[in-house]
């Protein structure tokens, strides 16, 4: 029997209301997913849901029979972040994603999951980290799926030192976390100082979009972070991604038409639809942005290739 | 009043070529850094860097004068051929190097494994901001100094370098990345090449100029960065500092085109005990790297004497302000992160 493609749905990386955020976890505990990352990855200024929030939440979404696993944050500053890092390493019953070295610093010796921002670009590393105890592993973005197959080989997964072979957890729709700053962007643009920033991030759901001077959609502006405006779809390599051995998709949250992006995940992925229906129904969304699969593919990463 | 400075901090100067080697050390740096003519090193461009043998020449030149080289091996190995980044690893070892800068644990690995005495900083590349993440590079590797990202500002500085047993190296001038090192990706994006992936930002190869009514646009790959009208200066489209709308303005959305120099600060630094401080621009001029080293030279040495009690306060010397001004990207300097003007 073909092994199912779990679907994990990642970290938020917007700013959404406390309401919109429980709403929105309400209708992915009755999706397809099969895993959900929680927690506040991008600025420490965000405070609508504390981590005793999100742990409550995670609580719930178990309870509905989703596996959850704890994000930390992105960059790591102030002693406040520390904290809060070592407030989520100390508690056991999440599985949590190391964002950075401090995370795998606290984290080490235990099961855990690399996030695409751990700089991970072959063999070697993924084997240093999976000595660490690293379960599962989300390539950074700009990997090719060939290159992917070469670091974590499915014939010869790297394991941890319990001999569990490492996951391959492949980014496989959204816009892309690209690169992250101490300074706010959604700040700058508003003409006003981080510290006093009015959480202006809470009006763009999903995100702020940077044109070119001459109209074309580029970047998105979220806060400390810079998004590609183009969404990351891999809807259409499921050969490829099972040749490279990726046992989980993850799909990144937008505001707009979610559920439906996971029903078709989970349609083309796990229930035998063909991938051409799957990315007709996509582009009739009305998504935020173009689809892109560049980095898949060994190109710029905002290419697409049918 | 004299706060009598617990150590001087090292001088270390770029050097792309074996000329601004020479230039960097007569300059009076305390030690130069270099890469290799490839991708294993994050200035990856045609022209720039040393082979083997213009590396040997550097090392004896700096040697015989009481200066470091260190060696910059500070992009990521790549899956394909990871033998490259071990080969430069053993090459570091081969020339003399005083020591070696790296991101990348696998390379980190091999060295501990295979030259146990190569002495390991920690690239910018590697994107420590916090002293729990310093710390697990020092645990596990043995890295004995790390290069602090051009994100954090003076107090995070400064908590960092207090729970650190480890030296901590800053930046002093240069070109700013607004982003934190290692984890940007705004190139690859548009080029498929990214500073991870291949050691460069915005790569010359995928930039186009095209003049249009007067004006020049710029463009990297298809992306249109930049503007400039017939008087306007016109500045490299390192894609960050390109402008942009947003919400229909036209604006420089992420960065303005300024450079970052901390020498205002030079008395901070070194009362929190810095151990080194860096200048950027291996791929700028030898006349560049020349210049910009004797100002931070003379600076260093002036406030170090001045913490000593010797020759009054100490002051940014006007001389100082205009050479390094002249050599700023725009022209303009900035405190960058460090006193975050925009927090």
């Amino acid at each position: 029997m073909h092994e199912r493609m779990a679907l994990t749905i990642g970290p938020l990386q917007y700013h959404w209301s406390r309401n919109d955020v429980t709403a929105f976890y309400a209708s992915m505990a009755d999706s397809a997913a099969d895993c959900l990352v929680l927690g506040e990855v991008v600025c420490a200024r965000r405070r609508e849901l504390k981590l005793a929030d999100w742990l409550a939440l995670a609580g719930e979404l178990r309870q509905a029979g989703k596996e959850v696993v704890l994000a930390t944050q992105t960059l790591i500053e102030s002693e406040a972040d520390l904290r809060l890092l070592r407030s989520q390493a100390e508690q056991h019953e999440f599985l949590v994603e190391a964002n950075d070295a401090s995370a795998l610093q606290l984290l080490q010796g235990r099961p855990f999951v690399l996030s695409p921002h751990i700089n991970i670009y072959n063999q070697s590393a993924l084997q240093q980290h999976a000595a660490l105890g690293a379960t599962r592993w989300v390539p950074p973005l700009e990997l090719d799926l060939a290159t992917v197959a070469l670091i974590n080989p499915p014939s010869a997964p790297v394991c941890n030192p319990q001999g569990q072979a490492v996951e391959t957890e492949v980014f496989a729709f959204g816009r892309m976390p690209l690169a992250f700053s101490a300074r706010c962007f959604t700040a700058r643009h508003h003409h006003l100082n981080k510290d006093e920033c009015q959480y202006r991030c809470l009006d763009d759901p999903d995100g702020l979009v940077l044109r070119s001077t001459e109209g074309q959609d580029f970047l998105v502006l979220n806060g400390t972070q810079t998004q590609s405006a183009g969404i990351h779809c891999l809807l259409g390599q499921a050969p490829a991604l099972g040749a490279a051995g990726v046992q989980r998709l993850r799909l990144s949250p937008c505001s707009r038409s979610f559920a439906e992006v996971v029903y078709q995940f989970e349609q083309v992925f796990n229930q035998g639809q063909d991938a051409e229906s799957g990315l007709d129904a996509l582009h009739a969304l009305h998504l935020p942005g173009p689809l892109v699969n560049g980095y898949a593919l060994n190109q710029a990463g905002m290419a697409w290739q049918d | 009043m004299t706060v009598s400075y617990a150590r001087k901090p090292q001088l270390v100067c770029p050097a792309g070529s074996l000329r601004a080697l020479q230039l960097a050390v007569n300059a009076g740096a305390d030690a130069v850094y270099m890469g290799l003519k490839d991708a294993t090193n994050a200035r990856n461009f045609a022209g720039l860097n040393f082979d083997l043998e213009q590396a040997r020449e550097g090392v004896a030149h700096a040697h015989a004068k009481g200066a470091q080289v260190l060696m910059a091996l500070n992009t990521f190995a790549r899956a394909q051929e990871p033998e490259r980044w071990w080969r430069a690893v053993d090459l570091a070892v081969e020339m003399g190097a005083d020591a070696l800068i790296c991101a990348d644990t696998a390379v980190m690995a091999y060295a501990c494994r295979e030259h146990p005495q190569l002495r390991l900083h920690l690239s910018v590349q590697a994107s420590a901001t916090s002293y729990e993440a310093i710390e697990f590079y020092r645990e596990h590797y043995g890295i004995q100094r790390a290069v602090l990202p051009r994100v954090l500002m003076l107090s995070h500085v400064g908590h960092v370098l207090r729970n650190s047993s480890v030296e901590i190296e800053v930046f002093g001038f240069g070109s700013l990345c607004v982003m934190v090192e290692g984890r940007c990706a705004l190139s690859s994006y548009v080029t498929g090449q990214s500073p991870n992936n291949a050691g460069v930002c915005s790569p010359p190869s995928a930039v186009r100029w095209v003049d249009k009514a007067g004006a020049v646009q710029v463009r990297l790959g298809e992306v249109l960065i930049d503007e400039f009208g017939p008087t306007e200066p016109r500045g490299y489209p390192t894609l960050c500092k390109g402008r942009f709308a947003v919400d229909g303005v036209r604006d420089y959305a992420l960065e303005d085109p300024t450079s970052l120099n901390s020498m205002a600060l030079l008395p901070e630094l070194m009362a929190m005990g810095i151990a080194a401080i860096k200048i950027e621009g291996r791929q700028r001029s030898a006349a560049y790297v020349e210049q910009v080293t004797r100002v931070w030279r003379a600076a260093i040495d002036a406030c170090f004497a001045a913490g000593n009690g010797q020759g009054g306060r100490f002051a940014v010397q006007p001389q100082w302000a205009a050479t390094l001004a002249e050599h700023a990207e725009g022209q303009q300097v900035t405190l960058g992160a460090y006193s975050r003007p925009w927090r």
